[in-house]
Formats: structure tokens, C-alpha cells, sequence
């Protein structure tokens, strides 16, 4: 492979002195732009080098003149979008829930902050806009457990129910089957009764004994006409609004061995605004009174 | 120049042994310096190993292949920390061989999840996602529910983790069984088990066989929470 380096007679520049085959090469230099260009960023390397974390330094490295860290630059970030929210959030924190609604643009606040505090956290067990599931109650309709006032709702939000909050609010179903109190087939004749309003039961069928039951066992806290009793907790059993799948075996599993909702107490992990941004979302939600 | 370009470019062995060396010096100084600067992984309290219940699951969860759709990292970006909580820290995939960083998020970031929703949401959402989350695009795992775990091999993989630097004592690889037992049965008393891994979340279960699905909420009801965060010092996570 000869070497010889040679003016290339057509272009005026030298080649590389390589030939194969007869083909030789150009040694075009690099154009002038490019190669200052590429010099000034080795320059800015340096500046970059010392500015930002860069060398190791056995057990540490340098951590740069302007002390950035991404981690830093993150919390930072973080603080600066609760700093932008805190301003309107204290005035949500002292304003009484009631008056929130008369300010609309506090409300529209509230409400954004509300709506998506409850996709992240309610969201999970209540559904898309609160439309519920077996055993976690729907909260865009009328029908209310422990209330759908603004102030019960934040009462709700804040302590819970049944959730070891010492104000959560607690009720209780007799286990009427397991305990002994209704035989089963007793359980059988109030599901009867019961499954009136769910439009479950036959007009053929007697409903008398199962009635008697219920009389003596339910009207208490359900009442007379299956109306619940929101202080005691007790759900309306006369509107096909309910927690069950809507069978007539989930009354008698209900009766025989009830099963009662859990809702975490959000204090521990919700300041009181967001709380009542939470509760003035779920009163938009259309069941509101 | 001692050696000439003409010379190397003639001689295929050196060629190739000084194209390695020339290529190795921009892996090994980006490589070395991480096993030599302290802040690497960062020290902070709480992280354990995983408990036989909650490695069978990180099984199955790799089994099932998870990770395709559900990243574990959350970026250190304000949006992040804003969604999941607090960026991911290198010392939260310690013990894990290997970690499920992933890199695409079909479904959401799971590196915090545990304790985000109820073991028995967990169930529900495993079995048939879409009852829960309309909008979901995540395949039904029912099936889990119904395959019982097989953990005979459990004491043998504890041994092998600890033979790549997972910190298991004898007396946790010695109860591995009773460990994972103890855990998938609501009913047991987790007493020992919490003792030997403190914040164990037991499962329901259904007291009868351990099943792939127990193993699975076991692992994600722990992802997130080790970490003392209240005990550590923000400033010295930055780096």
C-alpha cells in the first residue's frame, strides 16, 4: 500500500496517500465553522465541569460551584407548587364550609382541588364521579347513610366511619344468623319482606310472618316503612338505592352475617381544607343537600 | 509516536486489543466511581429484605410480567413527586435481584403503591381490574386466585439471595416457611413474622392454600414503604 501523499490535480487538495484498488482518497480538512464550534465546546465543557456535579473524587465528587442537584431542583418544585396552592388553601381553611359556596371563585377552587383529591384517594372504593359498587356506597344520588348535608359530609371525610377514630361515626348490625337470635328460616321470611321494595318478592307470597320480624327486630333502626335512621347509621331498605348486589341472597347473608363498610379517617392524611374541598366535590356530585 | 497508525492498522490483534482498552477507559470512569462515592446508595433506615411471602410474589409479579406495563421509579421531577410521593432512592432496590425499574408505564408507577389501597382493593383490582377502574386497560388475573403458590423451594431461594448480597439471617432463612405461612393467614398471629420484618402487611388469604394471588398483594402492599422518610434528612438524599 503505497503512501505517497499527492496534490489531487482536480480539487487542489491533498489526499490521504491511501489507494485501493486504484481509488484514492481526499484529506479534506474539517471546514473552519465546524472546528471552532467544536473548540468552543471544549471551552464550555470546563465552565460546565466546574459549575455542575461533575468529577469523582474517590469516596465524594465535586459538587459544583452553583451546588445543583436534581433531586434538590425536584423538592424545590414541589414546594413551589404548595406555596402557589397555599394562599387559596388557608382561605379555604377559614372560611366555614357554608360560605365556601358563596364565593365563586373559591368555590371553583375547592372544587378543582376537591375533584382531584378524589380521584386519587376515593376514587379506588367510590368509583369514576362517585358512582359506587357492591359495598361502597354511590355518592351522586339522594340516598345517604350518614347524611349528605355539607357539614355531614365533612364530618364523614374527616373522622371516618367505623375506622378507630375516637369521633368516627359507628353503628353496628346484630349478626342475627351467627348469634342465634333469627333462625334461618326466619332469615328467609324477613329477606321476603325486605325483597317488597326491591321488587323481589311475588304478590303470592306471605309476607305476614316475615313483617312480624322485621317489627320486632329491624323497625328500630331501619324503620317502619325500611325509611333508615341516618343518626344510627341504619341504610333506607325501601330504595333500590342500596349496598348489596340486589339479590335476595345477599339480604339473608346480610341478616345472617352482616357486613359493615370501613371508610378510613382522612385527618391522618388529609389537611382540614383539602377535607373540605373533598366534601363540597362530593355535594356537586349531585346528591348534595 | 512509538507506535506508528500504520503499525496498528496492520495488525488485527493489537488493533482490536487497543480499540478495547480505548473503549473500556469511557465505561470505567462512569462505572468505578459509583462503588467508590459513599452517597451512591443512600443511607437511610428501614430498608429489610423481602419476606418469603413478599419474594414469591415479586416472582409471580416478574412472572406475570408486570414490569412491561408498570414502571417502579419515580423520577426525581416535581410532577412525580407530586402524583406517587417521594422520588425513588437507589437504597429502596438494594435487595432487589433484579430491581423492576422498568421503563414504560402503560399503567401507573407502582414504586409506592403499598399501602396506597386496601388488601382487599388489591383482590377486587387483581381479579377483574375494569369492576374497579372502567377506563383500565390491565388484563384480568383471576386465574391467581385459583393457582396455589408453590413455595418448596423457598428456604433454597432465601439461601441463594443471600449469596448475592441480600442480608438474610439463619433465623429468617430457617422460618421461611413459616414466615410465608404466617403471612398469607389474616387469622395467624404475626407476632415473630413482624419481629423478623417489621411492616409485614398479612393478607386474607383464604386460610386453606397460600395462593399466587396472596404472594402477589403481599409484595405490592410493601413496595414504597420501608423507608424511615420521617427519620431522614432531605438534604442528605440530594446528590
Amino acid at each position: 500500500m503505497p503512501t505517497k501523499i499527492e496534490k489531487d490535480s482536480h480539487t487542489g487538495t491533498e489526499t490521504t496517500g491511501h489507494v485501493w484498488d486504484g481509488i484514492r482518497e481526499l484529506n479534506t480538512p474539517l471546514p473552519k465553522w465546524w472546528l471552532y464550534v467544536f473548540l468552543a465546546t471544549v471551552v464550555w465543557s470546563a465552565g460546565y465541569f466546574l459549575l455542575y456535579p461533575s468529577i469523582p473524587l474517590g469516596g465524594h465528587y465535586w459538587k459544583g460551584l452553583w451546588g445543583y442537584s436534581s433531586r434538590g431542583d425536584a423538592m424545590a418544585g414541589v414546594a413551589a407548587i404548595h406555596e402557589q396552592h397555599a394562599a387559596a388553601m388557608e382561605q379555604i381553611a377559614k372560611t366555614p364550609i357554608a360560605d365556601v359556596e358563596k364565593d365563586p371563585k373559591l368555590m371553583q377552587t375547592a372544587l378543582v382541588a376537591g375533584r382531584i383529591t378524589f380521584a386519587n384517594n376515593c376514587q379506588p372504593c367510590h368509583g369514576q364521579n362517585g358512582s359506587g359498587r357492591v359495598g361502597y356506597p354511590a355518592l351522586g344520588d339522594d340516598v345517604w347513610l350518614w347524611g349528605g348535608k355539607l357539614a355531614d359530609l365533612e364530618t364523614t371525610l374527616t373522622h371516618g366511619i367505623r375506622s378507630g377514630d375516637p369521633d368516627a361515626r359507628v353503628s353496628q348490625m346484630p349478626a342475627f344468623g351467627t348469634d342465634g337470635t333469627l333462625k334461618p328460616e326466619q332469615i328467609q321470611q324477613v329477606a321476603d319482606y325486605v325483597g317488597i321494595w326491591w321488587g323481589l318478592t311475588g304478590k303470592d307470597v306471605d309476607t305476614k310472618a316475615g313483617a312480624a320480624i322485621y317489627a320486632e327486630n329491624c323497625v328500630a333502626c331501619h324503620g317502619e316503612k325500611g325509611e333508615g335512621n341516618r343518626d344510627a347509621g341504619a341504610p333506607p331498605l325501601n330504595s333500590k338505592v342500596h349496598l348489596l348486589d340486589g339479590t335476595r341472597a345477599s339480604i339473608v347473608a346480610q341478616v345472617t352475617h352482616p357486613q359493615m363498610g370501613v371508610m378510613p379517617n382522612w385527618n391522618t392524611r388529609l389537611d382540614p381544607a383539602t377535607l373540605k374541598s373533598v366534601a363540597l366535590y362530593v355535594h356537586s356530585l349531585g346528591g348534595g343537600e | 509516536m512509538f507506535i506508528k497508525h500504520a503499525t496498528i492498522e496492520r495488525n488485527a490483534i493489537l488493533l482490536l486489543v487497543l480499540a478495547l482498552g480505548a473503549i473500556s477507559v469511557g465505561g470505567l470512569v462512569e462505572i468505578i466511581p459509583l462503588f467508590t462515592i459513599e452517597t451512591t446508595v443512600e443511607h437511610v433506615k428501614g430498608m429489610r429484605p423481602y419476606t418469603p411471602l413478599e419474594q414469591e410474589g415479586r416472582d409471580i409479579y416478574i412472572r406475570e410480567g408486570c414490569y412491561l406495563c408498570h414502571s417502579q421509579m419515580i423520577r426525581a421531577l416535581k410532577d412525580e413527586v407530586e402524583r406517587y410521593g417521594h422520588y425513588s432512592l437507589a437504597a429502596e432496590s438494594m435487595y432487589d435481584h433484579p430491581f423492576q425499574w422498568g421503563s414504560r408505564r402503560i399503567g401507573p408507577d407502582l414504586a409506592r403503591v403499598g399501602g396506597k389501597y386496601s388488601s382487599d382493593w388489591h383482590y377486587a383490582h387483581l381479579k377483574n381490574p375494569q369492576a374497579l377502574v372502567p377506563e383500565s386497560l390491565m388484563p384480568h388475573y383471576a386465574f391467581l386466585a385459583d393457582s396455589a403458590l408453590s413455595y418448596d423451594n423457598i428456604t433454597d431461594k432465601l439461601h441463594t439471595l443471600r449469596a448475592v448480597g441480600v442480608p438474610y439471617t439463619d433465623e429468617q432463612i430457617t422460618n421461611a416457611r413459616l414466615d410465608l405461612e404466617t403471612q398469607a393467614n389474616a387469622l395467624a398471629d404475626p407476632a415473630a413474622l413482624l419481629a423478623r420484618y417489621p411492616k409485614a402487611v398479612s393478607v386474607p388469604g383464604n386460610a386453606k392454600t397460600v395462593t399466587e394471588l396472596d404472594a402477589l398483594v403481599a409484595y405490592l402492599q410493601v413496595l414504597g414503604t420501608e423507608v424511615d422518610f420521617a427519620g431522614t434528612n432531605e438534604e442528605s438524599l440530594q446528590q
